[in-house]
């Protein structure tokens, strides 16, 4: 049977995952192919409600990237991302979901090998919750 | 304005349970400014709401994201009725007046608190409200430079200070800054001590809550 394999949504700010992704691409840094990266202005325009759109449509993790503390374009979107991701966390919870699908990850553009790093730590740790129950129901992962 | 807070989730999905079809009403005005109960929040409820029935199981819940103008009156709630048909109950994220609004120009419609309602007040930084007007139907601003000493002294003296404030804090909560200061101190930015001799006798509290519900009746502007 093949081993599963999580589809991990990644929220990457245009000022640093982004890019980073892009620079662990460069550097031809394997890192998990479940991870379906969303180009996003600043990690401060992901809402919540964004984020569980696509815990909809069906992912089994979530992954917020934003700049380092201190280097956001837009001053605070990082840590306003952050803050949000923390309370989204505990309505998971509620909903009936492990909070631990869900991260928030801060990198510069300069970091491709932490990119890689973190989608593999974010995939490791998802793989271990197994699929998402509403992936379970949508589609058969 | 008026300000709300959400209530907790889990009474929400408890209070839904037994409904397949629900509205999410929102209201665009004062919740929507304090972040309680506007179009983002509805959406994000809605979708939450979803989500748990579909984690938990037993029947499908559909959500209807709503907003309105004004849930606190019934011509922004009119036009609501055909897309309200065949749905069973709603979650108002509107304050007090609109949940109660919503539920009386539905009567077929089961209306469930999303929020509750705390008080008249404003944000003093971002993420943070106070209160600022007790609703008390008898404005004494003019006396006190602006600064209502009922709803920001904890003691709600109408004749100040009482005497206790250190470092110009409450002794009642420190966090709060004393209501009588601040009106002294405004008081003599405009050479109006003298106001502090003004002796306020006791309030009507009729007027506030002293007979059921109040009501406000403008003969000049009455339709």
């Amino acid at each position: 049977m093949k081993e599963f394999e999580p589809i991990i949504v990644a929220f990457c700010c245009h000022y640093c995952a982004y890019a980073a992704a892009d620079l662990a691409g460069s550097l031809r840094l394997e890192y998990p192919p479940g991870i379906r990266i969303v180009e996003v202005p600043c990690s401060g325009r992901v809402e919540e409600e964004l984020i569980l759109k696509a815990f909809a449509e069906g992912a089994d993790g979530v992954l917020v990237a934003g700049c380092l503390e201190g280097d956001c374009h837009f001053q605070k979107g990082n840590i306003r991302a952050r803050k949000r991701v923390e309370h989204l966390r505990q309505l998971l919870k509620e909903i009936g979901l492990e909070p631990e699908r869900l991260a928030m990850y801060h990198l510069s553009s300069a970091m491709g090998r932490r990119f890689a790093e973190i989608a593999w730590e974010m995939a490791e740790k998802v793989a271990g919750l197994g699929p998402s129950p509403l992936r379970r129901r949508t589609r058969e992962g | 304005m008026i300000v709300a807070k959400p209530k907790p989730f889990p009474f929400l999905t408890e209070q839904l349970r037994p409904y397949r079809k629900v509205a999410v009403v929102g209201c665009e005005t004062c919740v929507a400014v304090c972040l309680a109960g506007g179009e983002r929040e509805v959406r994000r409820l809605a979708q939450a709401l979803e989500l748990e029935r579909r984690v938990r199981g037993g029947v499908e819940l559909l959500t209807l994201p709503l907003t309105v103008k004004r849930q606190c009156e019934y011509e922004y709630l009119e036009p609501l009725r055909e897309t309200l048909k065949g749905v069973e109950a709603a979650v108002s994220l509107g304050c007090g007046v609109g949940v109660q609004y919503l539920a009386a120009a539905f009567p077929e419609l089961w209306v469930v608190p999303g929020l509750d309602t705390l008080m008249a007040g404003g944000p003093t930084a971002l993420g943070v409200w106070e209160e600022y007007c007790r609703l008390c139907g008898e404005c004494l601003l003019h006396l006190t430079g602006g600064i209502c000493p009922l709803t920001r002294c904890a003691k709600g003296l109408l004749n100040g200070p009482c005497g206790g404030a250190s470092e110009g804090r409450c002794e009642v909560n420190p966090e709060v800054p004393c209501a009588w200061i601040l009106i002294y101190e405004r008081l003599r930015r405009f050479g109006k001590e003298e106001l502090l001799r003004h002796l306020t006798p006791p309030k009507n509290w009729q007027l506030a809550q002293g007979r059921g519900p109040r009501k406000l009746v403008r003969e000049e502007v009455r339709g």
